[in-house]
This record gives structure tokens, C-alpha cells and sequence, in this order.
């Protein structure tokens, strides 16, 4: 429950699935191997966006043809990056990726 | 338009591989080349996720990763925190909400580079 509450809480605020808060809470307190912690979290992921976008969609805040142009091509992307997770070195794209992280941060703050 | 599409592949790509990064990249994308507001784009973003969400839980479910009870107990037991964080977003000023994005940016870099440093290859 506590779980729930506090990802809830983080995904609403944030507009993010949540999934930094919920994975490293069901490894920590219910003693999940990773994987199984990652696949879980994205389960939970489908409800929680769901209640939240739900909750900004009557504060009027959703824009639906927005998420369907980020959002479908999205679902092709998953799919590459589990085929390419199997073929490449994941460490140098996740340090890319954390660089591109913090670039866009200073973009964000500075705008 | 292009640009979007190319930040909801990066996105995807990115969350298929190391497991996040859909919404932290969803966001600025959509405040960068949609010209939305910080609120716009956070909730814009949560609608985005579903679809993602949905073809990852499929796969993974295949592969006997997801513990099908627990993900919808905490996926159920999240709607009255999911409810407030909306609700407390919608009472913060974009530009604050947009620096908090930031700091969380950064964190979640951060989880990422300890994660990277660890793992062996």
C-alpha cells in the first residue's frame, strides 16, 4: 500500500511512470531479484498512469493527439531496445543516456 | 512534428533497454518540440506511457517476469497518491514544477550511472 501511495504520488507529480521509485522499493522491502522487480513495476505503471492521467485529463491538461505522436512510436521503440538490449553493450548506452539526462535538465532550467 | 516523433522512439528504445525512461524523456521532448507547458507536457506524457506500459508488461509477462497480484495491488493502491500528486502539481507554478523536473532528471541520471558502474558487463 505504501507503495502504491508514494509511486502514485511521484507519477502524478511528475508526469513519469514511476518506475525508479517502485523498482528499487519491491527489491528493497519485498526482497525481489531485479528483473522481476522491473517487469512488475511496469505492470503497476499501466494503472498508475492511467489514474493520473486520468486525474489531469479533468484539469484539462491532456493533450491526446500529442501523446498518441510521442506515445505510438514509442511502442515500435520498446520493441528495438528489447531486440537491441540482447545485441549491444547496454553500459555505453546508459551512460549516454545520463548524459543526455542532465544536458536536458540545464536545457529545461535555463529556458 | 518530427521531433516528436523521434523523442517517443528515443524514449521507447531507451525504456525497452535499461527499464525507464519513458516519461523522464517524454516530458522535455514535449516541452522542447511541442511547445508545451510544463503541466501540459507532464500530463500529456502520463497518457503517453499506457500504450508503452501496456506492450512491455505483454512482453515481459511472456518471459514470466511480472508477479501478476502484486503489480495490481500496488497498481490499484496507487490511485488516491496518483489523484494528489496530480492535484499538487496543479497547484505549483509551471516554473517550479519545470526545476523540480529537472532535479529529478538529474537524480534519475544518477541512479543510472551508480547502476552502469556496478554492473559488470
Amino acid at each position: 500500500m505504501a507503495i502504491g501511495t508514494a509511486a502514485g504520488l511521484f507519477s502524478g507529480l511528475f508526469g513519469v511512470g514511476g518506475g525508479s521509485v517502485i523498482v528499487p522499493l519491491l527489491v528493497l522491502w519485498l526482497g525481489y531479484e531485479e528483473r522481476a522487480a522491473t517487469a512488475t513495476s511496469l505492470a503497476a505503471i499501466v494503472f498508475i498512469a492511467g489514474f493520473g492521467a486520468a486525474a489531469q485529463g479533468l484539469y484539462g491538461n491532456v493533450h491526446v493527439l500529442d501523446a498518441a505522436l510521442v506515445g505510438v512510436p514509442a511502442v515500435g521503440g520498446v520493441l528495438l531496445g528489447t531486440w537491441l538490449q540482447q545485441r549491444i553493450d547496454v553500459r555505453s548506452i546508459s551512460l549516454l543516456f545520463a548524459a543526455v539526462l542532465v544536458a536536458s535538465a540545464i536545457e529545461l532550467v535555463l529556458r | 512534428m518530427i521531433g516528436a516523433i523521434a523523442i517517443g522512439v528515443a524514449a521507447g528504445v531507451v525504456a525497452g533497454m535499461l527499464g525507464v525512461g519513458g516519461g523522464v524523456l517524454f516530458v522535455p521532448g514535449l516541452v522542447f518540440f511541442v511547445s508545451l507547458g510544463q503541466h501540459q507536457a507532464e500530463a500529456t506524457s502520463l497518457l503517453a506511457i499506457i500504450p508503452v506500459a501496456i506492450v512491455g508488461t505483454y512482453k515481459q509477462d511472456r518471459y514470466g517476469n511480472v508477479r501478476r497480484a502484486d503489480a495490481l495491488l500496488v497498481g490499484v493502491l496507487s490511485v488516491a497518491g496518483a489523484a494528489a500528486g496530480v492535484a499538487l502539481a496543479n497547484t505549483l507554478s509551471g516554473t517550479l514544477l519545470r526545476d523540480a523536473f529537472a532535479v529529478l532528471m538529474v537524480i534519475v541520471a544518477t541512479q543510472l550511472l551508480r547502476r552502469t558502474l556496478r554492473e559488470p558487463s
